[in-house]
């Protein structure tokens, strides 16, 4: 079966054309204008960011109750917005990871496998763990007096950051182990951004969300390995399969 | 309040032009941004695009119309560029999608409650019912496929539910074509309504013919496939409410009015401080151009512009929320199915259009499969599971 190592007539580079690429290059040289220094271009995109209004702003909280009065207090102000804000960038990227392992499974059903790659119970687990983490976040900001279902700025951020991520793994073009590319950028933001929410709640004084997201994390750091485990092995299979059989493997 | 369409001389067409850094501006906020603002952004786009249409066919037409047409197309062509550019970079195409359903929805809702004939009331509530199914299946698909809640984008405007089921929507042409209005007795509300109508639809195909195939998703690329199709039909539909034995300059002079009246209605309720000055200077210079092919009308056809458009502008376009209409509506019409020009029960469809429709259909439905089984939830599909599995999970920790 071919896979996406395999060689074959793709024209992107210059050495495609041996006759034309040297005549593309001669017209591009003709056509040289005076030389700038791109001073401009920065000029306008400078002006740009210093006018721009921000990408929006985290909803109010609906409620001032219970521990959300506790968080304030810890917090004071404008910093109880940014941990509403980072938690609802979790949450979305917890909610957005459930769909990927969603994907994955059936990339792992349509494209074959190899020794040490993922097994569908593995992805399955991992895809609920996703799942329960959302459903923890939703909880915690509730618990804060703040609406779950609202995108805050670093959760569209986080969305827009990530968009090659679902982009890839939807393609029916793309195996098994192309698509676990996306999930490792995925989990390495991930298990990044669960350490930094840890922090914050802890600044915030919310012990209980402490705990709950170190237990989280762990399970995000499980889910990095096992991703990165995947993909090396996934890439030695390869390896192996375009060796021929009386030929050694390389030395590194 | 009106606005009167005779007195009012707007910004002279010499005086028209924009910037770059007019046209490209900075764009909204899509999280802080009122629902309906981003419909009215859409809308003004879609307004821009039929005029920049209509008049290149019109050029292509009018040997003697050339030079003016030139003229009014190419500050056209700057206006529409100013209105679409307000939507900002974080907006994805599917979300914008959204937007785009809503517009579709909450504008003919309006326009078919206060359009005065009854025939065509019937058709708008026909279309309606038909977008409504679309907002449905495409927040199904941002929700399965982006992990996002279609109604961060509709604000809590308007209910996510199936219409009348995309599927069936697949009629042959000539169940299409509609009885045009008559343009000597019809209301000029009509001639409003259909010219507003054909612009919003035209373009929304035309968006998702741009978009659709920037997905990689087998399944959203079948989706915007047969929706832009839908779409077609729809522009189809409200294209031929229009009579084809109206002028030219008719048409001309009707295009501009309704930009006049669309620009008009925005700025009467716009909440965005910024995007409502761009509605006024936007409506000044329509109608500096309204009295400029006015003038070339009267002069040119020998007639008052008054026998084709009103002295003053009727009710404005209501930028709320139609939820009641709507849902009596669907209750009412959902099994309706188009028969030529009109309107029947599903059981007597024509044969024409139930082969159309199979054969498109043979492989399978994208409408049904991204949507099957599919129940809004505040926070997509998925809340009520994660919220049990994680409550679970706190449990077994106990």
């Amino acid at each position: 079966m071919s896979d996406a190592f395999d060689t074959g007539m793709n024209r992107t580079g210059i050495a495609t054309a041996p006759i034309e690429a040297p005549k593309t290059i001669q017209g591009a040289v003709e056509g040289r204008g005076p030389a700038v220094d791109g001073a401009a271009a920065a000029l306008m995109r400078s002006t740009c960011a210093r006018e721009a209004e921000p990408i929006g702003t985290v909803p109010p909280p609906a409620s001032l109750k219970g521990a959300a009065k506790t968080v304030l207090k810890a917090l004071q102000g404008e910093k109880a917005s940014v941990f509403i804000d980072k938690l609802g960038e979790r949450l979305a990227f917890e909610r957005i990871g459930a769909r990927l392992y969603e994907v994955v499974l059936i990339k792992a059903e349509a494209y074959p496998t190899w020794p040490g790659g993922p097994s569908r119970e593995e992805l399955l687990e991992i895809q609920r763990d996703e799942l329960s983490h959302f459903g923890l976040l939703q909880s915690c900001i509730e618990k804060l007096g703040a609406d779950p279902t609202a995108m805050t700025p670093s959760a569209d951020i986080a969305a827009n950051l990530s968009k090659g991520i679902p982009q890839v793994l939807a393609d029916p073009r793309t195996d098994l182990r192309q698509c676990l590319e996306g999930l490792l950028v995925a989990e390495l933001a991930d298990n990044a951004c669960w350490e930094s929410l840890i922090e914050l709640a802890q600044e915030a004084g919310q012990d209980e969300m402490v705990r709950a997201f170190e237990a989280a994390l762990q399970r995000e750091e499980l889910h990095l390995g096992r991703v990165k485990g995947w993909l090396k092995q996934g890439v030695a299979a390869a390896l192996g399969a375009k060796r021929s059989p009386d030929q050694p493997a390389a030395r590194h | 309040m009106t606005l009167d369409l005779v007195k009012e001389r707007g910004i002279p067409l010499d005086d028209q032009s924009l910037s770059w850094k007019e046209m490209v501006g900075r764009p909204y906020s899509k999280l802080d941004v009122d629902a309906f603002t981003r419909v009215r952004v859409i809308l003004m786009n879609g307004i821009e695009s039929e005029q920049l249409r209509f008049l290149h066919v019109a050029a292509r037409m009018n040997r003697e119309l050339r030079e003016p047409l030139a003229r009014i197309r190419r500050i056209e062509q700057q206006q529409q560029t100013l209105v679409n550019w307000l939507h900002p970079a974080d907006q994805s195409p599917l979300e914008t999608t959204l937007g785009y359903e809503q517009v579709a929805i909450e504008l003919t809702a309006d326009i078919a409650q206060k359009e005065p004939d009854p025939y065509l009331a019937q058709t708008h509530r026909f279309g309606l019912l038909e977008d409504f199914d679309h907002l449905y299946r495409y927040a199904a698909l941002y929700d399965r496929l982006e992990g996002g809640d279609a109604n961060n984008i509709t604000q809590s405007y308007t209910d996510i539910r199936p219409g009348r089921p995309t599927m069936v929507e697949h009629r042959h042409p000539l169940d299409d074509l509609r009885r045009p209005y008559d343009p000597a007795t019809a209301h000029p509300l009509s001639k409003l309504h259909a010219y507003t109508l054909v612009a919003a639809e035209h373009q929304t195909h035309d968006y998702y013919m741009h978009v659709g195939p920037l997905f990689s998703d087998p399944i959203a690329r079948q989706l915007y496939a047969e929706i832009a199709s839908i779409e077609e039909q729809h522009v189809t539909q409200y294209e031929s409410l229009i009579p084809p034995e109206e002028s030219w300059l008719t048409k001309w002079l009707l295009h501009e009015a309704t930009e006049v009246y669309t620009y008009w209605s925005c700025l009467g309720q716009e909440t965005h401080p910024r995007i409502k000055l761009i509605w006024e200077r936007m409506l000044q210079f329509e109608l500096g151009q309204l009295r400029f092919v006015r003038e070339l009308f009267e002069s040119r056809e020998r007639r008052d512009a008054s026998e084709v458009i009103p002295n003053q502008l009727p009710s404005p376009i209501r930028w709320t929320e139609h939820r009641a209409f709507i849902r009596e509506t669907l209750k009412q019409e959902v099994n309706l199915r188009a028969s030529g020009a009109d309107y029947v029960q599903a059981a007597e469809e024509p044969r024409r259009s139930l082969e159309r429709r199979e054969r498109l259909n043979k492989d399978g439905s994208p409408s049904e499969a991204v949507a099957n089984g599919y129940v809004w939830r505040p926070g997509t599909e998925l809340s009520p599971r994660a919220r049990d599995l994680a409550q679970s999970q706190q449990r077994s920790l106990q």
